[in-house]
């Protein structure tokens, strides 16, 4: 049995286990007939070109296990950041884990899903917005399908959440093949400021698949950052699909760190409905080995004077290979919209490989719009010059690649957090450099 | 402190240099001089370990060991310094970024730990005024945007953080006005001791004006044609190139 019919056969004893309102149970009966009908993504559809799921469809992965497991907090501190006090929320193998989270209903809900489904003093709030803007392709609807269990972050209107929440999902490989569909919603109501970091973490080897569903609303004047940390086994594999949709004022940003992992694809999609809205896409990839990783990345400008900052870094080794797809539409209403897009690549081996694809489409006349994709080596003068000074060739590669990727970094709104990248890529490198001078 | 002997190399079958013979002791100030496309940089290129001749035929020994096979940050770590004559431009990398970066690794190579930063401070400080550079310099990206004298002053403080035995400035008097070059000539005259030694490349005599040399050297397609003391500096200066050519056809 392959994967899809094996999904679509344990719908039935799935749907039975739930005990959620009939709203939903709707949805996901429509979003499996949707699955069932288009099935996983091919090489054959247009937006998956250069990545194919064919190799890791291939595992026999247990699709919704039943076992709760747990760990320990100091086996797996080191995933956290730790050093500053935040809210969490932590799965473990799908399951939420109360001993490792730190939720709170204290004038704001930072808490699960599950619980948010289920309870009537909810219901308006996901009537409001659950699925209202996770696409009906087939990978979306089949998460939506299987939707139980993730984050649900609701911040009602002029509040300072002054504490990040950290959303983390670590998969033990007590199964030799698993996959995950984490569901997250979070609904930042007028003027409300919240930071997110999410983060896939498995603990062995053993082949993991998540395929996650994310989606945002930002409301008038809210501030919403979201950092997504993807530094995941060599085995583990992410489908990553985030929706924001923006009201009026609000700015929204996604940093996207990617440095492991065996497939990742991120499809992360902005909708613009208001004026003055900011949204800020920004990414750093660095790859080595057989890795594979493809941004996928929508803005939608709808109205006018609205802005968009898209800023994706890539440096790939070995025989990795990246995609960047970048597509920005401007309706013809969007006018004095400025949306800005920069992929640059460094290939560092010759065996390495990046598609680039900027997907630029204005219908609105007084616009402002630019893209520039560069794909380029290090330049072996600086390198040279670099030596000179004893440098070795490695450090120095490493400091021309990190002084490549740190602008990256200087949207990062916590510090620490940026020093765990900082960290992280010297890490990646295989430096003991301090980046953070 | 460095014998060249014999050295050849060449860049696309074309060879360049054509058998120098060079002996710079401790304490010692030589000037290499001579037209342009004499070998003049790629002299102090290969000297400083860069990759990109061909056939280098010939001995390097820095004291009395055969540098060859050592890479430039090898030999970087051993003593030898190169002035760029053009140096590169590094986005992303402030002065003092790279600075720690640099001597770090070199004490790394030295089985060293790595500078305590307050003295790392005093250190970066100590050398700035010596080149007269402004503190805010030190946080701009290397060498991006600098005018030709910073590039060199900046040149000139690397050299002054480092300390090498051998310092090979190549042109270093290139692009600069009179009172960036007094600075230069000054930083270098203030670190030269009776240890180290320093090659001067330049075209003209201006800078042997400010850093006196010991000896001169002509290089001419690719050979030392003929070398003497400063006052050979002076002579070249009032003849011009010609009469050497001449005298070597």
């Amino acid at each position: 049995m392959d994967l899809k019919e094996k999904l679509i056969s344990s719908f039935l004893a799935f749907e039975n286990q739930m005990d959620v309102e009939d709203y939903v149970h709707d949805i996901r009966s429509k979003a499996i007939k949707t699955f069932e009908d288009e099935g996983f993504p091919t090489k054959k559809d247009e937006a998956w070109k250069y990545t194919s799921l064919n190799k890791i469809l291939k595992q026999d992965y247990s699709v919704f296990p039943d076992d709760e497991n747990a760990i320990e907090y100091r086996d797996v501190k080191k995933f956290f950041i730790h050093s500053i006090d935040s809210f969490k929320i932590v799965f473990i193998d799908g399951k939420y884990s109360s001993h490792l989270s730190q939720t709170t209903h204290d004038g704001m809900d930072i808490c699960l899903l599950s619980a948010a489904l289920a309870q009537p003093k909810y219901r308006l709030v996901i009537e409001n917005y659950f699925n209202k803007i996770a696409a009906s392709d087939g990978i979306t609807c089949l998460n939506t399908a299987f939707s139980s269990e993730g984050a649900y972050i609701h911040i009602p209107k002029n509040k300072l959440v002054e504490k990040p929440i950290q959303i983390i999902h670590f998969s033990t490989g007590n199964e030799s093949a698993l996959m995950l569909q984490p569901r997250n919603l979070v609904v930042v109501d007028e003027n409300s400021h919240v930071q997110i970091i999410e983060r896939h973490q498995s603990l062995t080897s053993n082949a993991v698949l998540t395929n996650s569903v994310t989606e945002i609303f930002a409301n008038k004047r809210a501030i919403v950052d979201y950092y997504k940390v993807q530094n995941d086994h060599e085995n583990a594999s992410l489908i990553d699909n985030t929706f924001i949709h923006q009201k009026r004022e609000s700015h929204a940003s996604v940093h996207t760190f990617t440095f492991g992992g065996n497939l990742t694809r991120n499809n992360l999609n902005f909708y613009q409905h208001g004026e003055r809205i900011d949204s800020t896409l920004k990414g750093i990839t660095i790859i080595g080995d057989k890795q594979h990783v493809d941004h996928n990345t929508l803005v939608h400008h709808i109205e006018p004077n609205c802005e968009s900052h898209q800023d994706y870094k890539g440096i790939f080794n070995d025989k990795s290979t990246g995609v960047f797809n970048g597509k920005v539409v401007v309706e013809k209403e969007a006018q004095k919209t400025n949306a800005f897009q920069a992929n640059n690549n460094i290939l560092v081996s010759d065996q390495s490989a990046i598609n680039t694809k900027p997907q630029l489409e204005i219908f609105a006349d007084d616009v402002k719009c630019s893209h520039g994709c560069t794909i380029g080596q290090l330049d072996t003068d600086a390198l040279f010059y670099m030596k000179t000074r004893g440098i070795p060739e490695k450090e120095a590669k490493a400091l021309l690649m990190y002084a490549f990727a740190n602008n990256v970094l200087e949207s990062v709104k916590i510090a620490t957090l940026k020093t765990r990248i900082n960290k992280l890529i010297a890490n990646k490198i295989g430096v003991n450099i301090g980046f953070n001078l | 402190m460095l014998e060249i002997k014999n050295l050849h190399a060449s860049v696309e079958d074309k060879a360049i240099l054509k058998g120098i013979n060079l002996s710079v002791k401790a304490g010692e100030v030589h000037a290499i001089m001579g037209p342009n496309g004499s070998g003049k940089s790629t002299l102090a290129s290969v000297i400083a370990g860069k990759e990109d001749y061909e056939a280098i035929k010939g001995d390097i020994l820095f004291d009395n060991e055969n540098i060859e096979e050592l890479e430039a940050d090898e030999r970087a770590h051993k003593g030898i310094f190169l002035s760029f004559q053009y140096p590169v431009e590094i986005p992303g990398v402030s002065v003092t970024n790279f600075m720690k970066t640099a001597i770090n690794e070199s004490r790394k190579a030295k089985g060293l730990d790595d500078m305590p930063a307050n003295e790392m401070l005093k250190l970066i400080r100590e050398k700035s005024e010596l080149l007269e550079i402004d503190r805010k310099f030190l946080s701009r990206s290397l060498n991006q945007g600098f005018s030709g004298g910073e590039k060199k002053r900046n040149e000139i403080f690397q050299m002054a953080m480092l300390e090498p035995k051998l310092a090979i400035l190549d042109e270093t008097d290139s692009g600069l006005d009179i009172d960036a070059l007094r600075i230069v000539a000054n930083g270098v005259n203030k670190l030269k001791n009776k240890d180290n030694a320093v090659i001067v490349i330049t075209h003209y005599q201006r800078l042997l004006d400010y850093i006196v040399p010991d000896f001169v050297h002509v290089l001419h397609n690719g050979k030392i044609v003929k070398s003497g003391t400063k006052e050979l500096a002076h002579e070249l200066e009032e003849k011009g190139y010609d009469w050497i050519k001449e005298s070597v056809n």
